[in-house]
């Protein structure tokens, strides 16, 4: 028999005001086992630790109950507070009495019945949980960074600088990502290549950093300090080995008429291309889908050129195969698709940009090659209107509910650099709200108010309206006259809503790393662990996990590479000893519960078994302790009950559904 | 094929010759429109107080005709079809109100919104399809510019109508297309003409046809093709400017129906 006792928190006022904790004291103290009960104010503290060890240490607990907050919160805490007691961790059991109870509870008595019968619930399992000692696993120390942008840059040279390998793995031919589509960077207006383009000298020329571009992650297995991955190295029909970055391929390739990527489809690229001057590596791809050489099997001008003799049609995707410790997600971020906001005429006029589109014109390698102008007809726009949150906070499915974030710091940066470069230029922006929480933001808004008289409405645009001249008709409302307003304009720009980069769901379902509704990965703690994953061993950096500036990005790629190079510093990890075994006495060996496995951990062996006397060989199944994540689909699959999960045995389970039941 | 038919009141006063074109088509093209007996206004404006059914009940009339005959029901007039398909998706989605429309109704069978409402462009594009319809035309229009003007309430609210996209349509382009016109997209063809506005601000919807009229023949448009009567009715009271007709007006013209042929 176990002797347990239970420790009922207040949690300050968010259980006690909801839940009688005295009375759950003195109900449970009659409850099987218990021997000892007690409430206290923060039992998360010191001093409910102290109470705790003096308890276990005085009535010779075996066991304990701790009624308190969500096991995610504080199940570490406790216990490790009861191992210092001296009592094996495994046989602390939390009851949730807060987010499943008093937080959800309006009424007294309810709650408090409801917190007896989860306490009983866990005092039931106590009764009959075993000591359970934790195994270890390596380390290998090496990090996979997936994203080659701002974010992925920073987070690898962190990890790079602290002493450990790291990989980026970049899906197009380039490192540098949205940042380097950028003219200027709010709010101190530096132009992003000259802060950009040396971190991406850096990594390149980092002995610690090995830099796949053109490659994708196929495979991820493995866990937590063990990951095994496949990268998939596209063929890029260049020799990277060989090429010297010469560029003559480019100027000689005849096909060049795709529309560049990087330019956001403004401007033409050829077929074998890097995606800007200042790639990294500056070795080009063939984009065999507008290559001649593959489309018709005539041409092979690259070739010809080529004085190094780099180019390879014969290429072959390769599959390179690496272990790792850590993962940092980092695939950031692309603008939603107009489809749904046809009011706006995107599709209809080429004079209506996004404002990522303006970035390219704005900027001096740009289509326009800097040159502010109408993209129909080359003119130098007079009246230039802005439309904030196209897609953003939006109340239905057309577009998205968050708030996009940066909008609203661009666009005035847009709006300065107009009204400065172009001084007869009028600017006119529709806005929802203004939002510039940042240092030196709102600084930099009233800059372009009141020094650059940008025309900032309140009020939103229902319609932008060719017109038979050319230009647009900018249909809004103003809100704080209560007009309706009609603006002749000669380009519209849309400050168009982020999304996470559409990669990111195939990659967070290899990793098992959970996302929300917007495909945003989610951190394990929105505060108090931010740029983690659920999942273990993988962490979070950039836009992936919510829109972020660069500042923001930065550092959160900074503390990314903190999290993982915490993990790269230990030798060893303690691995979870709540897996499954099987009763190989039971196991008929039907294969169910490896089928269901998603780790891959349960395999078959012919074995000896005696039974009950009877010997014979059987096949049974045998659960690998490394691979096994504790997931328990297995034991709720096995037909015959010979599969448990050490820690959530069937017994237990069924021994806490009958307390709650009683 | 025969479709239930609910003509409603303009159709009968001042817009007889959406009427009468529509019928002669609709024979031309092998299917016959067969009016509702007794049908009722449809009250013009679909009602959207949520407590609101008397106004509904002649639609939720009109719809169970349909259901009884097992008839898809067609319209004509804009207005009609948006309270009636707008009714039908209540009938069909929101229980209390189709609770207590049937309370009144007390039918042997209560409506559900088992009816399908198909408005005559829909029928053209989704049941004869306007590859057929093209191979009918005997009299294509050929050079013809026509601009379509949708209006309101054709397309919103988007997803009850679910009749094209709100903010780009294309199906009466499409349409003007298989008479073998060219069609000419111009951006307030899904704008409101006013509607009943133009009772009592008359000059307020003069202005938005005018801007209408002006933006379609700014883009080249030699003419206006409408399904709304009312549209056409305010589109026409804003003075010159391109003229305005029924979409099938120039249906028959297409379909090569002469005034004979008209008079039968």
């Amino acid at each position: 028999m176990q002797r347990i006792g239970v420790f009922v928190c207040h949690c300050g006022s968010n259980i006690a005001a909801t839940v009688d904790v005295k009375k759950v004291v003195e109900i449970v103290k009659n409850e099987p086992g218990v021997v000892h009960a007690e409430d206290y104010q923060y039992m998360c503290s010191e001093a409910g630790q102290a109470l705790i060890a003096k308890a276990i240490a005085e009535k010779n607990l075996t066991g304990i109950v701790v009624c308190s907050c969500s096991p995610r919160m504080h199940e570490a805490t406790f216990r490790k507070a009861a191992e210092r007691a001296g009592l094996n961790p495994y046989m602390v059991e939390i009851a949730n009495i807060r987010e499943h109870c008093s937080w959800i509870h309006k009424n007294i008595e309810e709650a408090t019945e409801k917190a007896v019968i989860l306490a009983r619930a866990a005092i039931a399992k106590v009764n009959l949980n075993a000591p359970l000692k934790a195994g270890e696993s390596r380390v290998t120390k090496r990090a996979l960074v997936i994203g080659g942008g701002i974010a992925g840059i920073q987070t690898a040279l962190d990890i790079a600088d602290a002493g450990y390998e790291v990989d980026i793995v970049e899906k197009t031919p380039s490192i540098g990502g949205r940042m380097s589509q950028l003219d200027k960077t709010f709010p101190t207006l530096d132009c992003s290549a000259c802060i950009l383009t040396p971190k991406m000298v850096e990594a390149a020329a980092h002995e610690k950093i090995t830099i796949y571009t053109y490659s994708e992650v196929e495979k991820v297995s493995g866990f937590v300090g063990d990951f095994t991955v496949d990268i998939r190295k596209k063929a890029r029909s260049v020799d990277m080995d060989k090429c010297t970055g010469c560029g003559v391929c480019q100027e000689k390739c005849p096909s060049k008429k795709t529309p560049s990527e990087f330019n956001r489809g403004l401007g033409n690229r050829s077929a074998i291309y890097t995606p800007f001057a200042q790639a990294i590596p500056n070795v080009p791809v063939i984009d065999r889908d507008a290559c001649l050489k593959f489309k018709t099997g005539k041409c092979g001008v690259c070739a010809k050129v080529c004085q190094a003799g780099a180019i390879d049609y014969e290429q072959k995707d390769e599959i390179v195969t690496e272990k790792y410790g850590a993962i940092v997600v980092a695939t950031g971020f692309d603008t939603i698709k107009l489809d749904n906001y046809d009011e706006y005429a995107y599709n209809q006029s080429k004079d209506v940009i996004t404002s990522l589109e303006l970035e390219r014109v704005m900027n001096a390698a740009g289509p326009t090659k800097g040159h502010l102008e109408r993209l129909s007809d080359g003119k130098h726009p007079k009246e230039i209107v802005f439309i904030q949150c196209v897609g953003s906070r939006c109340s239905d499915d057309r577009g998205k509910p968050y708030c996009s974030k940066i909008c609203c710091m661009y666009t005035a940066k847009h709006a300065m650099l107009i009204r400065d470069k172009y001084p007869d230029v009028n600017v006119t922006v529709f806005y929802i709200d203004v939002r510039t929480p940042g240092k030196n933001f709102d600084e930099f808004y009233r800059r372009a108010v009141e020094d650059y008289g940008v025309n900032y409405i309140k009020g939103q645009v229902g319609k932008v309206a060719p017109q038979p001249d050319g230009s647009l008709l900018v249909q809004g409302v103003d809100l704080l006259d209560n007009k309706q307003i009609l603006k002749k304009a000669d380009m519209v720009v849309l400050a168009t809503a982020i999304e996470p980069d559409p990669s990111v769901r195939k990659i967070a379902t290899m990793l098992t790393a959970s996302i929300d509704t917007n495909n945003f990965l989610t951190e394990s703690h929105a505060k108090l662990r931010p740029v983690e994953s659920p999942t273990a061993g993988v962490f979070l950096s950039g836009v992936c996990q919510g829109p972020k500036d660069i500042p923001e990005t930065v550092a959160q790629a900074g503390a990314a590479a903190v999290k993982a190079i915490g993990l790269l510093a230990k030798d060893k990890l303690l691995t979870n000893p709540c897996t499954a075994k099987p009763d190989e006495l039971l196991c008929n060996g039907c294969s169910a519960c490896a089928n269901v496995c998603p780790y891959g951990a349960i395999t078959y062996e012919v074995k000896l078994i005696n039974d009950h006397g009877i010997r014979e060989e059987r096949r049974v199944a045998q659960v690998n302790n490394a691979l096994c994540q504790g997931c328990g689909a297995c034991t709720v699959t096995c037909p015959s009950g010979a599969m448990d999960l050490q820690g959530f045995s069937n017994r237990q389970i069924i021994a806490e559904v009958d307390a709650i039941c009683r | 094929m025969k479709y239930s038919y609910f003509p409603g009141c303009t159709l009968k006063t001042t817009g007889k010759e959406l009427d009468r074109t529509a019928r002669l088509a609709a024979l031309a093209l092998g299917f016959e429109l067969e009016e509702i007996e007794n049908w009722q206004c449809c009250g013009g404006v679909y009602p959207l107080g949520s407590d609101e059914i008397a106004t509904k009940l002649s639609s939720v009339r009109a719809l169970n005709s349909a259901k009884e005959k097992g008839q898809d029901l067609v319209t004509l007039c804009s207005a009609c079809h948006h309270v009636i398909k707008r009714v039908n998706d209540d009938m069909k989605n929101v229980d209390d109100i189709r609770t207590r429309a049937n309370n009144y109704m007390k039918l042997d069978e209560p409506y559900a919104g088992e009816t399908e409402v198909l408005h005559f462009l829909e029928v053209l594009r989704d049941r004869v399809g306007f590859d057929t319809l093209k191979a009918k035309v005997t009299n294509p229009l050929k050079g013809r510019k026509i601009g379509a003007y949708y209006g309101c309430l054709l397309l919103r609210p988007g997803k009850i109508m679910a009749f094209d996209n709100p903010e780009n349509p294309t199906i009466i382009e499409d349409f003007i297309r298989a008479l073998g016109a060219e069609p000419v997209v111009y951006p307030y063809r899904n704008e409101c003409c006013g509607g009943y506005i133009s009772l009592n601000e008359k000059d307020m919807a003069k202005s938005m046809c005018r801007r209408i009229k002006d933006s379609a023949e700014g883009f080249g448009a030699e003419m206006l093709i409408t399904a709304c009567p009312l549209c056409e009715y305010n589109l026409n009271k804003a003075e010159g400017g391109i003229p305005v007709r029924y979409f099938t007006e120039l249906l028959c013209e297409a379909l090569g129906i002469t005034e004979e042929g008209m008079a039968l």
